[in-house]
This record gives structure tokens, sequence and C-alpha cells, in this order.
């Protein structure tokens, strides 16, 4: 499902009637109201003034929620502009943020922005659609029925805080509409917060007449106060607006059911058009109206009556050219009906799935939907979220009997609320068991032959298409939260000195500050704070040889600027850091950094569909990210397409991505990239030098802390040696701490240069004399045989047969039996694993060439010393 | 049994010897376990250390067991395990994920493997395991998951620890030294290699992060060591069934190992080499001659053990060709004497035959071009030789250029053994001339 979002949708914009006024100060026109139209459909979708809408987001999963405040055009009119409030989803508040909740948040909540970083003004052509956004008391419980379209506000968030929304400042908000000459000043501004029963909101209303109406008048849904709806508004609407407000609020007891709605019919009534339908139809609609009546007997009459326009139109919407009505709305007031009449729910979820049935069968126009739709489906995917959530709470309050398995997947949900595919194969595996392929099939035929006749099974089956709609993910079980084990006893703690200071100098010890990295740090968080404080984005090269701190230092950075944030010194950003060596291809970057910015799974390929449109789409209300590559070199492919996205986002203009970039080679750029990544790179470069003996002494001792473990001496010899071979803290660190054991095995209190001593030689002697000296006679008799050959050929280079003859030259001489050709290879075979012998492949027998892997003075030295 | 245990005494020879053949066998064929380290004791005890500080403290650590083969790597770190699994605190926390080089040829392989050794698919669930990528996050997600004091630590034993720098990117190598570096789950990470060079084959950023901590076991045994660990090796315990059998076995060993002849032996299998492993298939070997005729492990079944040790497999093909094919043999020498190792094809062979023939005046070797084509093939499958160019089959098989495979040596030796060779035969191996 998600690959068809990559094709586009193109929607047609236009005004709504003449411009209202010109202002002359901004030099804009003022317009009424948007209507929004898909090209090839007739019918066409109003934006006005006070709406709330969707806004094309960074990916299409995640539309941003916001109300429309003003529209207006440029001078020349060329460009549609919005001034919009924005509402924060979910998703959007940093995790870390959403603790300050308290509770944990409802998939369907919105928190009212208050921050100032993101600019309010948005292009027109990247609204969507309208949406519903409800206001909530604070204390209120969620609504149980809902709806994917149906956001909740009950707090408001200024990047740092949750308040409760005041309902008033939700109006006091809504100001340049007002300038609207149709728009009177009635509806006393969301007066009474609609306390959290079934929602009394509005329909968009179907009748382009009541339409018209609906946007004069501000009872309608469509003004600025709407989610704090009152009540008493209400009653200005006709009968069928109450009724139909009151079946939606019911929506989704079939989830599946609204679900297969969407699909089949993507957000387009007009399937609904085929006349023999119709008929089937209109009983359901009577059903349901029938026991909407029964729930609300006190205006039976007023339902009737106005039951039939709004049907029609329901089903008719392409005659309305400027028709408002979000797409899903006849599936809306269905479920609504239900939840009024909780007895008839069975009853009515039966009618629905037939409707839908009723749906598969209009095919033709379908697949012409189904192309232009694609953009929708990606809305609908957090609606098919919030409906499977229902759903389970539903199946919850049903069989309160195992309602501990229905908590757990209830958690289960809220911790991957982002990653969609898990959650639906969680739902598969809970609803259903394992009846997989064969049945999807089953639905596609069913879908080819349009038969309307009801079968039971295809219900069953059709309701379930649009959750594994898409590729075929593999299964990963929802409990798959990957962690080791705990230990059974708690660990130990340092108990002297040594052991402390053994901690302390753990070279994944943490330590309070990077001594003798000042200068670079400075440099890299005055970069990084002032790309972030500018809302622009670059790239930064730091190179070094390993074990020079780069790593450790940015990532120091960013926990300072990260601290700043909180503190509200530099607007909020994201970090995010990858590593070249933790993925297995180069284009697994890409994945890992989208799910780590926004939670989701995609394939490689998918991901950069994504990322690619997140990072060059103008979306407002975007924090910066700050993207940490560690090990860069390994992102390296033939074409370097990796790395060219990497370094090409940065420059886009929407972008406001700061990539810190980390390899070890300082001429990386010039030596692998190709000219347009290296370009691109720019030249924003640091290096980081290897550390001198005196900064590595001062790194040992300010992890030490004034513990006295050391002599001065001892630590000063060890970064003298490592800072003469390396420079590499970590081998620093290393040493020490093997230092620290030799001495508390020599029962010393204080480490000494004799145990800095061993501990060197440990790590830095080199072996091979060792190994000369310990191997036996016959091997060592072998290398002597081969040096004697090399100087006889005068060659680094001899065939074993050759050397065997000098061996057993040299057996005779030292009084011992001539070797074999088995023997004398099997010595030669010993010295070849340990590579102080390099040999050809051992198949090729007596003829296979022999090299020395040490220097011929290395082995005399060793021989000689016996 | 018991009553038997209870009279203590003799039990029949033939019970003894099966005991004897059962206590030894397990010594020498199924890597028992010495009781306690010998010679090794400074690397077992450091070993020992950095494991429990592991186990106790969750510190993590990264060690490299380098030695030649059968220098007892393994038997250390196994001995190591042992002693640490007696004790509890050790033997609730550590997990341990053992891997091998051989067995685990790809990263791919290595995560599937340390995932289920870790158990955790039981999180995974039923489910078969995704890609490798999303294996790889999964288990770093798991490790960084846990921290120092709370996690249990792992142990990771990468046996022939070269060949997992071999692959690609070295990417398994640096996550789990990567672990090992900074504060996620605690980790222990011993390698066993036998190449000395093995830091070499680190890339530079892995080889940062490495503690370079290495052990090394280089045996510096001397004769009467040697000679000392025969006799334990062969040796019976106290404890064996029949106390008088165990002296009188006990006894016979000791004379074996003051025997001189027996001491001329293992004299040259200690030059050759001083490891266990050639040691206990020389023993292995004396031990299978022993039965209830000949209750005791004499000289004379060492030596011919140590025979057949050392007995040259090239060699003793050549005892079982005919004579056709051995004078081909011996016409390829004299082709090598003259050419000085050049390659040579079947009709140089067949000339240089040819003159040997001529200088014969009888026609007993007087074969046809097809026979001798067999009996070179012949040779070519025995792998005495073997084509000079790789297998470029597009020559004809005549002028195909071949090298021997054999030295001079051996051949001389193997003519002298051949039974009935005609002396002919024997003087032109001798001399191209004769």
């Amino acid at each position: 499902m998600k690959y068809f979002t990559r094709l586009r949708v193109r929607r047609i914009y236009e005004w709504r009637g003449a411009a209202l006024g010109f202002n002359r100060k901004l030099q804009t026109y003022e317009y009424g109201s948007l209507s929004i139209r898909v090209e090839g459909l007739p019918h066409s979708t109003v934006i006005s003034a006070g709406q709330h809408i969707l806004i094309e987001g960074d990916d299409d999963d995640n539309p941003y929620v916001a109300r429309v405040v003003r529209l207006f055009a440029d001078e020349s009119g060329a460009q549609k502009k919005a001034v919009v409030q924005w509402y924060v989803r979910v998703s959007e508040v940093p995790p870390g943020k959403l603790k300050l909740l308290g509770r944990n948040p409802h998939p369907q909540e919105v928190f009212f922005y208050e921050g100032r970083s993101c600019e309010d003004e948005v292009n027109a052509e990247s609204v969507l659609r309208p949406v519903q956004v409800r206001h909530l008391d604070a204390a209120a419980p969620f609504p149980v029925s809902e709806d994917g379209d149906i956001f909740y506000v009950k707090l408001s968030w200024d990047s740092r805080t949750f308040r409760p929304v005041d309902p008033s400042l939700l109006d006091a908000s809504r100001p340049p509409c007002r300038s609207l000459p149709l728009s009177p000043p009635s509806s006393p501004p969301a007066a009474a917060p609609a306390p959290g029963g079934p929602a009394r909101r509005a329909l968009p209303t179907p009748d382009p007449a009541v339409m018209r109406g609906a946007m004069a008048t501000p009872a309608s849904s469509r003004k600025p106060g709407a989610e704090a709806e009152s009540l008493h508004s209400l009653t200005k609407l006709s009968a069928s607006k109450c009724l139909s407000a009151k079946r939606r609020s019911a929506t989704c007891r079939t989830p599946g059911v609204r679900k297969k709605l969407q699909l089949s019919s993507p957000d387009d009534p007009a399937a609904l058009r085929d006349d023999v339908l119709q008929q089937l139809l209109e009983a359901e609609l009577e059903k349901g109206r029938r026991s909407a009546a029964a729930a609300s007997p006190s205006e039976p009459l007023r339902i009737t009556h106005s039951l039939t326009p709004l049907r029609r139109t329901s089903r008719t919407p392409g005659r309305h050219d400027d028709f408002p009505l979000t797409p899903c709305s006849v599936r809306r007031r269905e479920s609504q009906s239900e939840t009024d009449s909780p007895p008839a729910g069975d009853d009515l979820s039966r009618t629905s799935t037939k409707r839908k049935e009723v749906q598969t069968g209009t095919e033709p126009v379908l697949e012409v939907l189904d192309e232009e739709e694609e953009k929708n489906c990606a809305l609908r995917i957090p609606r098919r979220q919030s409906a499977l959530k229902v759903s389970s709470r539903i199946r919850k309050q049903l069989n309160l009997l195992d309602d501990r398995l229905s908590s757990d997947e209830d958690e289960e949900e809220e911790e991957f609320v982002p990653s969609r595919k898990e959650l639906q194969s969680d739902e598969e595996e809970d609803d259903e068991g394992d009846e997989e392929e064969d049945e999807e099939l089953k639905v596609k035929k069913s879908r080819r032959s349009s038969s309307s006749a009801a079968s039971r099974t295809k219900q069953k089956t059709s309701a379930r298409t649009p959750r594994k709609a898409g590729p075929k993910t593999p299964r990963t079980h929802h409990h798959a939260t990957p962690s080791i084990p705990n230990r059974a006893q708690p660990a130990r703690r340092p108990g002297n000195i040594l052991e402390e200071a053994r901690a302390r100098l753990h070279v994944s010890a943490v330590p309070e500050s990077l001594p003798c990295r000042e200068q670079e740090f400075q440099d890299i968080y005055s970069f990084v704070e002032s790309k972030v404080l500018d809302g622009t984005g670059g790239c930064m090269y730091v190179s070094g040889v390993p074990g020079t701190g780069k790593t450790a230092t940015v990532q120091e950075v960013m926990r300072c600027l990260q601290h700043a944030a909180e503190q509200d010194e530099i607007p909020p950003f994201v970090f995010i850091q990858i590593n070249g060596m933790k993925m297995t291809d180069p284009h697994q970057a890409y994945a890992q950094i989208l799910q780590k910015l926004t939670g989701q799974k995609a394939t490689a390929d998918h991901a950069a569909a994504l990322l690619e449109k997140r990072f060059s789409h103008p979306a407002p209300r975007k924090e910066t990210t700050v993207l940490l590559v560690d090990e860069l070199d390994l992102l390296w492919t033939r074409k370097q397409n990796v790395m060219y996205n990497l370094f090409d986002w940065p420059t886009r203009r929407h972008a406001r991505l700061v990539v810190l970039a980390i390899a070890n080679t300082m001429d990386l750029p010039e030596r692998i990239l190709i000219n347009r990544v290296a370009s691109r790179l720019g030249l924003t470069r640091m290096s980081f030098q290897p550390y001198s003996f005196k900064q590595l002494q001062q790194i040992v001792t300010s992890r030490l802390n004034k513990l006295k473990a050391f002599e001065d001496d001892a630590l000063q010899i060890v970064s003298r040696k490592v800072a003469a071979l390396s420079g590499d803290a970590r081998r620093c660190l290393d040493i020490c701490r093997r230092a620290t054991e030799i001495c508390e095995r020599s029962a010393a209190q204080l480490v000494g240069m004799s145990h800095v001593m061993q501990a060197l030689d440990e790590m830095f002697s080199s072996p091979y004399i060792a190994a000369i000296r310990s191997a036996s006679t016959q091997e060592q008799l072998f290398l002597r045989a081969v040096i004697a050959e090399f100087r006889r050929l005068g060659l680094e280079e001899a065939t074993f047969q050759q050397v065997l003859v000098q061996h057993q030259a040299l057996c005779r001489v030292e009084g011992l039996q001539p070797v074999g050709v088995s023997e004398g290879l099997a010595a030669c075979r010993r010295l070849g694993a340990c590579r102080l012998l390099l040999l050809e492949p051992s198949r090729l027998g007596v003829l296979q060439r022999v090299r020395l892997n040490v220097s011929q003075d290395d082995v005399l030295f060793a021989l000689k010393a016996d | 049994m018991s009553k038997r245990k209870a009279k203590d005494a003799h039990l029949p020879i033939g019970e003894c010897i099966n005991q004897v053949h059962q206590i030894l066998r397990k010594r020498f064929c199924h890597q028992q376990l010495p009781d306690k380290p010998e010679g090794v004791e400074a690397q077992h005890k450091h070993l020992a250390e950095l494991l429990k500080r592991t186990a106790v403290h969750g510190e993590s650590n990264s060690v490299l067991i380098v030695g030649p083969r059968g220098s007892g790597k393994t038997m250390l770190l196994r001995s190591v395990l042992r002693e640490l699994s007696q004790e509890t605190e050790v033997q609730k926390n550590l997990l341990q994920v053992h891997l091998n080089g051989l067995l685990q040829t790809d990263d791919r392989i290595a995560l599937k493997e340390i995932t289920r050794q870790l158990q955790l698919e039981n999180v995974v669930g039923d489910r078969v395991f995704g890609s490798f990528a999303e294996n790889l996050t999964f288990l770093l997600d798991a490790l960084k998951k846990g921290d120092r004091s709370s996690s249990r630590p792992v142990l990771f034993v990468l046996d022939e620890f070269d060949l997992f720098a071999c692959h690609k990117n070295q990417t398994l190598l640096y996550n789990l030294f990567d672990v090992a570096q900074s504060a996620q789950a605690p980790v222990a990470v011993v390698g066993l290699t036998c190449r000395l060079d093995v830091l070499e084959l680190l890339e530079k950023r892995v080889k940062s992060r490495f503690s370079h901590r290495q052990i090394h076991l280089l045996s510096k045994l001397t004769f009467p060591q040697y000679l000392e660990r025969v006799r334990d090796q062969l040796s019976l315990p106290d404890d064996f069934l029949d106390g008088k059998f165990a002296q009188e076995w006990n006894a016979a060993v000791t004379t074996l190992c003051e025997d001189r002849s027996a001491e001329e032996v293992l004299q040259r299998h200690f030059n050759s080499s001083t490891d266990f492993r050639s040691l206990h298939t020389l023993l292995m070997l004396c031990l299978s001659r022993v039965s209830v005729a000949r209750p005791s492990i004499t000289p004379a079944d060492l030596l011919d053990a140590s025979r057949l040790c050392l007995a040259d497999a090239n060699a003793n093909m050549l005892h079982g060709l005919s004579i056709l094919e051995l004078c081909l043999i011996i016409a390829m020498k004299h082709l090598n004497d003259v050419y000085e190792g050049e390659p040579f094809n079947l009709q140089m062979v067949h000339n240089e035959f040819k003159k040997f023939l001529q200088r014969k005046s009888n026609s007993m070797y007087n074969f046809e071009q097809p026979v001798i084509m067999k009996a070179f093939e012949h040779l070519q499958q025995l792998e005495l030789i073997r084509p000079a160019d790789g297998a470029s089959a597009k020559t004809q098989r005549e002028f195909q250029l071949m090298r021997l495979m054999l030295d001079h040596g051996q051949i001389m030796e193997a003519l002298q053994k051949y039974p009935q060779c005609p002396t002919d035969v024997k003087q032109w191996a001798m001399s191209a001339f004769a």
C-alpha cells in the first residue's frame, strides 16, 4: 500500500469566488474559500477560513493538522497562501517530552500549538482535505467511538510544556476570517466546550444550499472554534444535520468494515452512484434511520423529513462541484447511527458490510479512483491505525473475560504506534491466526467478479484486506523488544582503589568532560548551534585517526545542545545518529534514518523516497534535524548515491538538516568521493589530531579524578609510549587498566613503573621472536634452511623442495636424523599456520613456494640467542 | 560391581585392559581436560580473572588467545570456564556464545547463531529470521538496552578468530568490540587463533576498539618435561579399580620412558613438534596394540607407532606402481636432473624411456604408445605428477607440460623397498647412463 503513495495525484486548487478584498499593506488578496479538486473527478472539496484541515506533511502517513485562519493570494495571484493555526500531533512531539504528559497520549489527540518556531504561513496547495477537531475538557475521557478523521484537543503545547487549552484562547485566535463579508458574528465563540459525549459536531453539509449557509453561519463546524462546538449551535442546524451528526459520532464498531469502505471507494461517494446499488443503499439507510430514530425518539418526524436530501447528495456528489463533504461522510453517517442505537449495532454493521459489497461491485469506477487516490490512502493510514485500536478496545469491552490479553495488546499498540506494519501483523495474528495469502487472493478475485451477492466469507476477507494490502513484511512479533536478560545477582561494586580506578579507566566509562578537545568542541558546538538557530542546514566533515575522540566529542556537543534546547536557549531539534559499520549495506542508512526520525519501518528504497520527500518539501512546522553519520567511508557505493543524498539534503531549502560526517581519513572527500558529492560536502572540515603525550596524561588524570592509583612517572611513560605509537586514547586507557591488574596481582598499592612496563610489553611486543624461540627443533631448523636457501638463491622465495635439501643438510650438521618429506612438510605447514612463513596452498606439495613473514634478521636473532 | 570393589583386589586381566583402554582413549581422543593446567598457569590466571571480572563486575573485556595449533588454546579456555562455572555467582550470570570461524563463515550466519545461542529467538517468537539488516539491528538494540550493572554479561568465544577478520567490513568484530568499549551490556570477547599476525588483519577502527590484550600460548617445553608429560598421559589414576594392575602398569610406563630406544623415538617426536596433538596420535597408536596377551606398552610398540606416524605417504604410494610406471617416474627424475626442474611432457618422458630401452638389448619393456599413455594418466590420477599450468586442456595430451611431485630422495627410497625390482631399472635410477 505504501508504494502507491509515490504516485502523485494532481490536485487542482482554485479560489471560490472573487477576492474579498485587497490588503494594501501586505499586498495580498483575501479570499473566502478555496476549492480543491482532484483532477479528472468532478467532485471538489471546499476549504474556508476557520476550517480544520490536513496539510501535507513529511510523510504521507502523518499529515499535519491545522486550522485555516486566513486564505489569501499574493499580488500576482499566482501563489495561494494560507495562514494557519497549527495543531501538533502526538507523533510530532519529541518522545522525551511526551513523558511530561503524564499519561499515554491518545492516538487521535492533537495539541494546540503555541510555539513560535513554526511559520504559520503555508502554501495553500499543500492542503489535503478538511478534518474534524474537537475540544475536550482536560479531565474528560476520550470518546470511545472515534474516527480517524476526528482529532481531539485537550492541551496546548509550546514545545516545552503541556497546558490545558483555554477554549476562549482557541477562539481568540480566529480573527482574520471575520473580515469575510459573509461571516456573521453570531455563534458564541465556542462557549461550552463540548463534553466528551458523542460528537455533536455538524457534518459538512452535502446540500449546496445548506452548505453555503453553513459557510455563512458560524454554527457550522467550519468556524474556527469548531472543535469546541456547543450544543445549542447545533440546534440551528437542520434536523438532517443533527441526525447525521449523531450518526456520525458512532463511528466504528466495525472497523474492518469501515476500512474496507475506504479502500474500495477511496474517499469518494461517487462510487455509490450506481443505480442498482442505490436501492440497496436506500434500504440500508432506512434501517439505519429507523434505529437512529429509535435512539432519539423525540424528533422522528424531522429525521425522516431531512434524510432524503442528505442521502441523495451523498450518493451523487459529483453533481455539486463545490461540495465540501469529506469523502468518508457516508461511512460516518452510518457508523454514527450505530452508536446512537447500540442494540442495533449488529444489524448496522451488517448493513455497512453490505454496502461495502455494493461498492466492490462498482469496479470500473473504483479503478479510476484508485489511481487518483493514492495520495489519500496515505491519509487513510492513521485512521486505520486508530481503527485497529478502537477495535481492540471494543473487543476488550465485549469480552471482559480476557481483559488481560487485550490490555497487553493495548500497551503494545501504544508502543508501536509508528510502525504500522507491525501493528497490522499483530492484529492479524490476534484476530484470525494464520489464514493468509490464499484468502487475499480470493479477495482479489472476488473483487474482479463484480457480483454484489453477499457471501459471508467475502465479507470477512474483504474486511481484512486493507490491513494487508501492500508488501508483505516479514512478521515481527509484537513482543520483539530486544534485550539481554537481567542478571540474577547484582553486579559487584568496585571494592578497592585499584578496582575503582579500573572502572573509571574503562573506555566505556563516560567522563564528566572531554579534556583536550575544547577547541574542537567549541567549533562543532557553534557550527551546529548556528544552524539550529538559523533554521538552515549544512554539512561538516570530521576526520581523525581512531581513538581521538571524534564521536565522543560530537556526542558531547549534542548532549550540551539538547540540554540548551531543554532550557529553551535554542529551538528544539532532533538528533539522530547512524553508523556505517552498524548496517549491513549502505542503503540501509535510509531505513535507519527514517526509523530513528519517525519510527517507521520501511525498505531502504521506500525510506529513501520518504526522506527525499521529507527533506525537499516545504513542511513549515519542522524542527532542525541533526544527523551524525559515523564511519562515513562505509557508506560508499559505486554510484555514491547514499553519500550524495546525505549531503544533498542539507542544501535543500526546506530541509533544515545538519549533517555531521565522521571518518578516519582526512582526505576522504578527495580520494573516494566523486566531484559532485565532494562539492556538496563542502569545505567545513575539522580534523582531530592524535593526542600528544601531555593530552593523554591529562585524559587519564581527569578520568582518575584525584584517585591516587598511579605513580606520575608510570602515567607519563604510558602516555609517551602511546603518543609515539598512535595517539589513540583507547590504547592508553587499556594499558593503564591492564597495569592496574598487574599491580593488583603483585599486591602493590600503587601502579608503578614495573607494572606499566609489563603491560606495555604485553601489548606492544611482537610475538614473532618469542614464537620462533618456542618452536620445535625441526621448525627452527627449517627456518634456518629457508634463510640459507634464500641466501643461496639471492631471492626471497624458494620452493619447499629446495628448502628441504638445505634442511636435510642442516640436520646432518646438527647430528639429527634427516627429516623425510612428510615430516618436513608438516613442520613447514605448522610455521605457515602461525604465519611465520607465507605458503602457497598445500595441494602443491613439494612444489609450493615458501616466503618468510618476518625479517631474516629477526629469525637469526631469535635463533642465535638460544 | 560393588562386591568387586569391596574385594578391591583382582579383576580378570581382560577387564583391566578394557578399563585402561577406556581411560586412556578418553584422554587421547576425547580431549578430556587435565585436572589442572600445566605450563600455562600465568595465562590461566589472567584469563580467569578477566572473565570473572566480566561475570562479577560487569566489566567489558576483549582478549585474544594466540598460540600455534595444538598448543592448548581451547583447553585453556575450557578449563577456565570449568573453573568459573563452579562459582555460583558466575554460573548464574554468564551467558555464553560460542562461534567458530569455520562454521560461521559470514556475518549473517554468525548473527543467527548468536541470536540462537543467546536464546533471543524466544523473544522473536516463531518467526523465521528476518533479513540480515534486521538481525543486526535487533542484536545491537538488544545489547544496547543492557547496561553494566543490570544485564547478564555475555561471553563471546570466537574460535578461528582470524577467519572472522575476513568477513566483509568486519562488521561483526567491529560491533562486538564496540559494545565491549561502550556502556552497553557487558560482554567479554575471547578470540582464539593460531595466527601471530592476527592484529594486522584487523581494520584500523576495529583494531582501535580491541583492547590489545593477547594471551600467548608458547610452550617452552624441555625434553625431560616432555618425557614427564608422556608418563603422565600414559599413567593410570590412583583410583583405578584394580590397584595392583595399576601399579604394574605405571611401573611399566616408567620403564618405557627410561628405555633408551623409546627415548630416542620420543626425542625425535619432540624435535619435530611439542604439541599435545601429535603426542596423542603417537600414544594412541601404541595403546591400540595393548591387549590381554601384551598387557603393557613396549619400546618396540613405540617404535612401530613412530614409524607409522612418520611414514611418507607419497613414497608408500610408489610401492604399488607397476614396473612401467616406475620406469616413467625414473625417466622423469632424469629429465628433472637434466633440465633443472623444468616441466616435461609425455613425449619427452617416452623418449627418455626409449633411450634406456635402446641401451638394453632385450625388449622386455617394449610397450606400445597407448600403454605408456595409460600409465602416464594413472600417475596423474595418483597426483604423482600434475599439470604445470593449471588445467589448460587445450593442448594435446602428449604435449601437456607436467611436473613431478616427488623428491629424489623419495624415489630412491621407494626403489630400495620395491619388491623384486629389476636390477637394470635400479641401476638406471642411479645413473641416467647405466
